[in-house]
């Protein structure tokens, strides 16, 4: 209701200043002004005006950190996501110089050049000296970023067999993910949809002796420091593995696998203890709170509180769930990885049941 | 030329006009113009309430509203929004936008009224091309209005309708009819926009008055022209991507499908790629965004030249950027593809090329700050959106440098970081663009009525703090992590801070759309109560201000004007640097001879 009541005030106040208008431009119709050309007064008060909006953007633009700075992803949680997060800082920084330099020209010579009839243009067509200096600053300066940026991207996407990493599958449908785990072969047996049967929900290809000790699981628990490769398959329509906290994504196409690796270098612990983090939460229960009185007043159930886990989400539209599509990952110590992946049964043993 | 000037007078002027021949086929381009234009706008009303829709989705996911059940009926029972039907909202408004409005709606509109009156011709080569150009528009408009209404809704597999999902009716209700219709419906639209860009192209190249050599062209003509040609090169792509994707659809090929388990059995489908489509939609794709942002870019230079009463700064320089942007844009699709598991060396190459598209783009923009600079700018409507224009270009464009690196663009790919970003480069700007051509050009239009110009203020002021009001927060949700085309954030406790930015960008989303109301008002108001400005109201020196305000079949009553001088002599002074050329008149338009006491100069 309050919604409505908010519209219904957009609309009257737009209706109102219209009206205004109308009332002020049937009072303007004896004056000289005929035409519907800017007159010197507009061209005066549209200056100003323009002059005043780029400080409308700045303002904006301090407002947008100051309110929710909070908001932005932490630190990375991947080797490789220290490295785009540095790149993706260079990147910012050149942007907010750009964008703050130029559009100050731009609104300031609007302002200061603004019109009247005693001016006089500057007829001015070329100037080839100037003209070849703002095509080679922006040629030497995204030189710098592109080879900066290759060398990022090869850095990433090279991975190099003999690293032994640990091998786990993605595997997406609608609207769910599950990981395969390779077992101690650290090999993943062969697998395609058509062999779906029962509980045999990925397909695994069960006289493979490499899916022998696979297993199945609907958590990912990762040991911290260890090259992990991730290859994604997908039942069904296009899904994207989306892994935010280690700036990690990669699509899941049907009928082909590709693959993602990185070193996760935080425990969830670790990341708990962060201090955006700790905001970050505490921000979010606050929300909740407030959210569960009135859930309370009307009897209905209450939200639990939030704590941090890193998530795989889904990132490419891919039916009506789309937006629920997620699953946790558990950062954590070699040893605590190690208890954890003892007690996962393989598949030899769960489909034979 | 000189021929179809001399026959003219016994050849057209005696045709009998009907009332179906002037307003509905008719072959007039100037007409014809008008037709995409408010085609356009309707389609845009369209698109722009549905983001009205699904803004209110986004700000309040948990509130029941009636307006839902209003406009979306049995897909709103209670006022919850279906997810299906807000995919829907999503794809169709996508559609809508980038097709229907910035593609036929501008480039159709400017093209049409613009090539045959800048360069000095009677017509469009072929007027009946261009009136059956129309016709498909329309067509395929009617089409993509009619699949909102089919019974298990409109297509849903957002608008770069990726298979399998748009492929496979099970996937989701909306690739069922709703899709077959789409894609009848852009099958339709691609013919359209070949037909009537051979049109522009032809008539551009062969129809130029004696003496508009194609450097004294405006650019506005270079830019429709370019854009013409990357349409011809880039929309049959697509239309193979359609035909191959209906066959999918409906006679069990796999061009696109493989391996695919769905409701419960597993497809025959075997070989086919997804990627592949990908790779054929995104090779329209991206030259599409520049066959939006073009035009618009060639209708702010001409009006801030006009506006600044300068010449353009940098003409040279102008032309070859957009011929390098048209260039660079076929060569970078793969920029939206970094994260499908394309080979990642093709992820460099095209890294490599996207982040040389900012070159060119870089000049244009200082070219257009310098054209401004010792300017003497009269604040016209159609300036104050060129301006605005060159602002959202900037802003929107700049972030274009963080998703073109492949590097980072892995975590921000289909973020809401993106959404923002091209609202802002392509969307925003070429509104401004379109919006600056329609209160520039209004009195070519309508036989000399002009837009009130306080509402054209009030207008512009709401809608260029509204579109920063929208879309800078928004990139903070995408830096967020919060994928795009979420229906809601509620099922991830920590997106749960970002609700309150979501409300502020819907309060400003509506703020933005109640001004286009203001417009809409300016627009038909004026059209038979707008005061009448004069042949030439802005004092341009282009030749379709010297044609007749009324409308005549051939634009010129007499014989059409030659061309002396390039487009842009404003305040071109005299010899001895006392007067202007013209005395007392701070503009020399292209017909007028070069005088004694003037220098000629080569641009």
């Amino acid at each position: 209701m309050t919604v409505f009541l908010i519209v219904l005030v957009i609309v009257l106040f737009g209706l109102a200043v219209w009206q205004i208008n109308k009332m002020y431009q049937l009072s303007q119709t004896d004056h000289s002004e005929t035409s519907e050309l800017a007159t010197d007064e507009d061209n005066n008060r549209q200056g100003y005006y323009l002059l005043a909006f780029v400080f409308f953007i700045y303002g904006l633009l301090i407002l947008c950190f100051w309110l929710w700075g909070d908001v932005l992803l932490p630190v990375a949680a991947s080797e490789h996501g220290l490295e785009t997060d540095q790149l993706f800082l260079v990147t910012m920084i050149l942007i907010f110089v750009t964008g703050i330099f130029t559009q100050w020209l731009l609104h300031y010579f609007a302002f200061v050049y603004r019109g009247s009839k005693n001016k006089k243009a500057l007829f001015y067509a070329e100037n080839h000296k100037l003209e070849f200096i703002w095509t080679i600053i922006p040629v030497i300066v995204l030189a710098g970023l592109i080879i900066y940026g290759l060398f990022t991207w090869s850095d990433i996407m090279s991975f190099d067999e003999d690293e032994d990493p640990l091998v786990i599958e993605l595997y997406a449908y609608q609207f769910d993910w599950r990981a395969r785990y390779a077992g101690d072969d650290n090999s993943l047996g062969e697998a395609n949809v058509r062999l779906i049967e029962g509980v045999n929900q990925l397909g695994v290809d069960i006289s493979d002796p490499n899916a022998q000790d696979d297993m199945v699981v609907n958590e990912i628990h990762l040991p911290i420091g260890r090259k992990v490769l991730f290859k994604m398959r997908s039942q069904d329509v296009i899904h994207s593995a989306y892994m935010p906290h280690f700036r990690a994504q990669m699509n899941c196409v049907p009928g082909m696998v590709t693959q993602f690796a990185l070193t996760p270098n935080m425990t969830t612990e670790d990341m708990r203890l962060e201090d955006d983090v700790i905001t970050k939460v505490e921000n979010i229960n606050a929300i909740r709170t407030k959210k569960n009185i009135g859930l309370a007043a009307k009897g209905e159930e209450e939200l639990e509180m939030y704590e941090f886990d890193f998530l795989l989400l889904c990132n490419k539209i891919c039916g009506s769930s789309h937006y629920n599509m997620q699953m946790k990952i558990i950062v954590e110590s070699e040893e605590d990885y190690n208890a954890w992946i003892a007690e996962q049964a393989p598949l030899a043993v769960t489909l034979k049941n | 030329m000189s021929e179809h000037t001399n026959n003219h007078d016994d050849q057209e002027h005696h045709h009998k006009e009907t009332f179906v021949t002037k307003y509905i086929f008719s072959q007039d381009h100037k007409m014809i113009s008008k037709q995409y234009l408010i085609t356009g706008l309707f389609m845009g009303f369209i698109g722009i309430a549905m983001s009205l829709l699904f803004r209110l989705q986004l700000a309040w996911p948990d509130h029941q509203f009636t307006v839902y059940e209003i406009f979306l009926g049995k897909w709103a029972e209670n006022g919850v929004m279906d997810p299906n039907v807000y995919l829907s909202l999503v794809t169709i408004h996508g559609t809508i936008m980038v097709f229907f409005v910035l593609t036929a709606g501008l480039s159709g509109t400017f093209s049409n009224l613009l090539i045959p009156l800048q360069i000095g011709a009677r017509d469009m080569a072929s007027g009946f091309l261009n009136m059956l150009a129309y016709w498909l528009f329309f067509l395929s408009s009617i089409i993509m209005i009619f699949s909102l209404f089919v019974e298990a809704g409109p297509a849903s597999a957002g608008w770069t309708i990726y298979p399998p999902l748009s492929a496979l009716p099970q996937a989701m209700p909306g690739s069922g009819a709703g899709m077959t219709l789409w894609l009848v419906s852009m099958a339709l639209f691609i013919a359209s926009s070949l037909l009537g860009s051979l049109n522009y192209i032809v008539t551009v190249i062969n129809l130029r008055t004696k003496g508009m050599s194609m450097t004294r062209l405006p650019l506005t003509i270079w830019s429709f022209f370019v854009t013409a040609i990357i349409g011809v090169v880039s929309f049959p792509v697509l239309l193979s991507a359609a035909l191959m994707l209906i066959m999918d659809r409906s006679f069990g090929t796999s061009f696109f499908l493989s391996d695919i388990y769905i409701a419960g059995e597993v497809l025959h489908n075997q070989g086919g790629s997804p990627v592949l489509f990908e790779h054929l939609f995104w090779f329209l794709g991206h030259p599409e965004v520049y066959i939006v942002i073009l035009p618009a870019m060639g209708l702010v230079s001409e009006i801030m030249a006009t506006n600044a009463r300068k010449p353009i700064f940098g003409y040279r320089a102008m032309i070859a950027s957009i011929l390098a942007i048209a260039f660079l844009s076929t060569i970078v699709w793969g920029h939206h593809m970094f994260v499908t598991g394309m080979n990642p060396f093709l992820g460099s190459v095209f890294t490599f090329t996207t982040l040389l598209i900012a070159i060119p783009s870089a000049v244009k923009a200082f070219n257009w700050i310098t054209t401004l600079w010792k300017g003497n700018l009269k604040m016209n409507t159609g300036m104050l959106f060129s301006i605005g224009f060159v602002s959202t270009f900037i802003s929107g464009g700049l972030t274009g440098l963080i998703l073109g690196d492949s590097a980072l663009d892995i975590n921000v790919h289909d973020t809401m970081f993106v959404v923002a970003h091209f609202h802002l480069v392509m969307g925003i700007s070429a509104l401004y663009g379109l919006f600056a051509g329609i209160y520039h050009w209004y009195p070519k239009m309508f036989e000399g009525r002009m837009l009130n110009k306080k509402l054209g203020y009030i207008h512009f002021w709401i809608t260029a703090i509204g579109a920063y009001g929208v879309f800078f927060p928004m990139h903070f949700i995408g830096m967020a992590g919060l994928p795009r085309r979420y229906y809601t954030n509620t099922n991830f406790p920590y997106f749960d801070d970002l609700t309150d930015i979501n409300v502020v960008i819907t309060f400003f989303a509506f703020f933005a759309a109640i001004g286009q109301l203001v417009f809409l008002y300016n627009f038909f108001n004026s059209m038979f109560y707008g005061k009448k400005g004069g042949k030439n109201p802005w004092n341009s020196t282009t030749l379709e201000w010297t044609a007749e305000t009324k409308h005549i079949h051939g634009n010129w009553d007499g014989p059409i004007p030659e061309v002396h001088r390039w487009s842009y002599d404003y305040s071109k002074m005299n010899k001895d640097e006392s007067d202007y050329v013209i005395a007392g008149q701070d503009y020399v338009p292209q017909h007028i001879p070069i005088q004694d006491n003037e220098e000629e100069l080569h641009h």
